[in-house]
């Protein structure tokens, strides 16, 4: 319990770092938000008055406390392109770019796992060979080119999706998620490939294990052995990887939603970073922050569930 | 049996780099033809003996643009890795040697930075610094930091409680001797394939932000935007995010190879 608040301390402290940094190096840059929102055809006095009503001539240290005070209750301010709330800007977006996290770390783990197990149980033969070196090219393809070869062969040349036919999950559930399966591979077959590198070497480690052979000694079935001993301890690197994956998938979605043409997160991230429209990129980055701290917790704590060990050392 | 499959990955990846720096190289002083040069008359040429890699939607020629493009991300990815070894051994060597406060601090901001994957931290260093090839540059340099600094502080630490380093600072070296003549030196490999890493990470950021949109800025050629350029003309010339697309996974895969073998 004490590790768990300890940790949970520690996570709200890299955020609050995260936050800070981010509000600081955002501020601090030149130029100027009611310039911005006005244009350059604005009055100096309609400009001092936006600038008051935005509170830009406050201390930095207050506009700072307000942000985070109003972030903390869901308020990341406004717009400064389209003068509108920048929550309501990211909420209604926010189940696009999570339905696909999900689909592809559900894709990532139907691929990696049963194919990492198998090549390993298949060690020194062709089919590992084979899978070996599929893989290894597979780990080499950038998303964006994996999103664009996809499309390339599921959607011109076999036509088993309409490319930038993307639906809205408001105005059909089940074409939208059908779009979204091609997507969800884009990001999940590089990050397939990498799991499944990693625990086809770690399946081979522990194989030679002592431990190993005395659960064949006592009489045990090799599926007994497989499932009851190595896979549990084979899985461990692949956990703490989980966490990376995590932040990597949300990079990846940012690409492939534009190769995809869906108007997710990573759309607004980048019409905001290219508009200057700071409000929305910091709200965005302190929200995959926040992502990204919580899942590499999930995960340290997942890691515990199974190995009970590392809470002793 | 391991060591030659090794040597194997390694002269692959050297293979695959020569094949893709050597018209790099080439590309910085000669291209066949002028890579921004539009022309009406072969708007979306197919490959030809006159076109090897064909015309893109303005009728400039690929493989020019490829060799060009590619010179340009070598270029970007030897700054970036320049920039976050240098920096990132220093700080790292720093925090590990000292610890103490300094280290306690810069690990945390340290922690921060990895918290976020190194294309986003990129991003927002753009949103910041604006976009261009030195932006780029400068952007993924300070997002490699990180990584950098937290390879070498660990094994400085790891060193500098050996029995050589003791027995060096009884023989009278100062702290700064003991970094460079007698720390530095031991961690060569470690560096070495990360620098290999780096590079395969640095191609990939770049390709990724070019193709954003806010990465290398026209006229530069760069193959991230040859690629989501090419996007709109998927159904008639497929070739035109081929070609960048193959030449981006051979680099890519060229640096992972090699940096596997000296690993």
């Amino acid at each position: 319990m004490k590790y768990v608040i300890k940790k949970l301390l520690s996570c709200a402290i890299t955020l609050l770092i995260v936050a800070l940094l981010v509000f600081v190096a955002f501020s601090i840059i030149p130029g100027d938000p009611a310039l911005s929102r006005l244009g350059t055809s604005a009055t100096e006095s309609s400009l001092a008055a936006l600038r008051e009503q935005m509170g830009l001539n406050r201390p930095l240290p207050v506009r700072f406390v307000e942000w985070l005070l109003a972030a903390l209750k869901g308020d990341f301010g406004t717009s400064y392109s389209y003068n509108i709330p920048v929550s309501s800007m990211i909420m209604s977006k926010i189940p696009i770019t999570v339905t696909m996290m999900i689909m592809s770390l559900f894709f990532m783990l139907i691929i990696s796992i049963p194919l990492g197990v198998y090549a390993s149980y298949k060690e020194g033969t062709w089919i590992d060979r084979v899978i070996q070196i599929i893989n290894q090219v597979i780990m080499a393809v950038p998303p964006f080119f994996s999103g664009i070869l996809i499309t390339l062969i599921f959607g011109v040349t076999f036509r088993f999706f309409r490319v930038g036919g993307f639906v809205a999950p408001g105005v059909d559930m089940g074409r939208f998620l059908s779009y979204m399966i091609f997507p969800s591979l884009s990001i999940a077959l590089p990050k397939s490939a990498m799991i499944l590198n990693l625990l086809y070497g770690s399946l081979n480690s522990e194989k030679t294990k002592d431990y190993i052979r005395t659960a064949y000694s006592r009489g045990n079935s090799s599926k007994a052995v497989f499932f009851g001993h190595m896979l549990k301890n084979a899985a461990m690197p692949v956990i703490t990887f989980l966490g990376m994956v995590i932040a990597d998938m949300i990079a990846g979605s940012i690409i492939i939603e534009q190769v995809f043409g869906i108007p997710g997160l990573g759309r607004i991230l980048l019409t905001s970073i290219q508009n200057r429209d700071y409000p929305v990129v910091e709200a965005i980055i302190v929200m995959i922050a926040a992502v990204v701290l919580v899942s590499n917790l999930l995960v340290d704590f997942l890691y515990r569930l199974v190995d009970p060990r590392v809470e002793k050392k | 049996m391991k060591r030659n499959s090794d040597k194997i990955n390694f002269i692959l990846g050297l293979i695959l780099l020569i094949i893709v720096i050597i018209p790099a190289l080439i590309g910085l002083v000669w291209t066949p033809y002028d890579p921004e040069a539009m022309s009406s008359s072969s708007k979306l040429a197919g490959v030809s003996l006159k076109h090897l890699m064909g015309c893109d939607n303005f009728g400039r020629d690929v493989l020019s643009r490829i060799m060009s493009g590619s010179s340009i991300t070598l270029i970007i990815a030897f700054g970036t890795v320049a920039l976050g070894t240098v920096v990132g051994t220093v700080l790292g060597a720093l925090a590990g040697f000292l610890g103490g406060a300094f280290d306690e601090v810069l690990m945390r901001i340290n922690d921060v930075f990895l918290a976020f994957p190194s294309i986003l931290l990129a991003m927002v260093m753009v949103a910041l610094l604006g976009s261009g090839k030195y932006q780029v540059m400068l952007a993924l340099g300070i997002a490699f930091i990180p990584s950098y600094a937290r390879i070498v502080r660990g094994e400085f630490i790891r060193i500098k409680n050996l029995d050589y380093v003791k027995s060096a600072r009884l023989a009278g070296a100062g702290n700064l001797r003991i970094i460079f003549v007698h720390i530095l030196p031991n961690i060569k490999t470690v560096l070495l394939s990360s620098v290999m890493i780096g590079f395969n990470n640095a191609v990939l950021a770049e390709a990724g932000l070019s193709f954003l949109g806010i990465g290398v800025q026209p006229p530069d050629a760069s193959l991230g935007r040859m690629l989501s350029e090419a996007q709109a003309y998927f159904f008639t010339r497929p070739t035109l995010a081929l070609f960048p697309g193959i030449v981006i996974v051979m680099m890519i895969l060229g640096f992972s190879l090699m940096s596997k073998e000296i690993r």
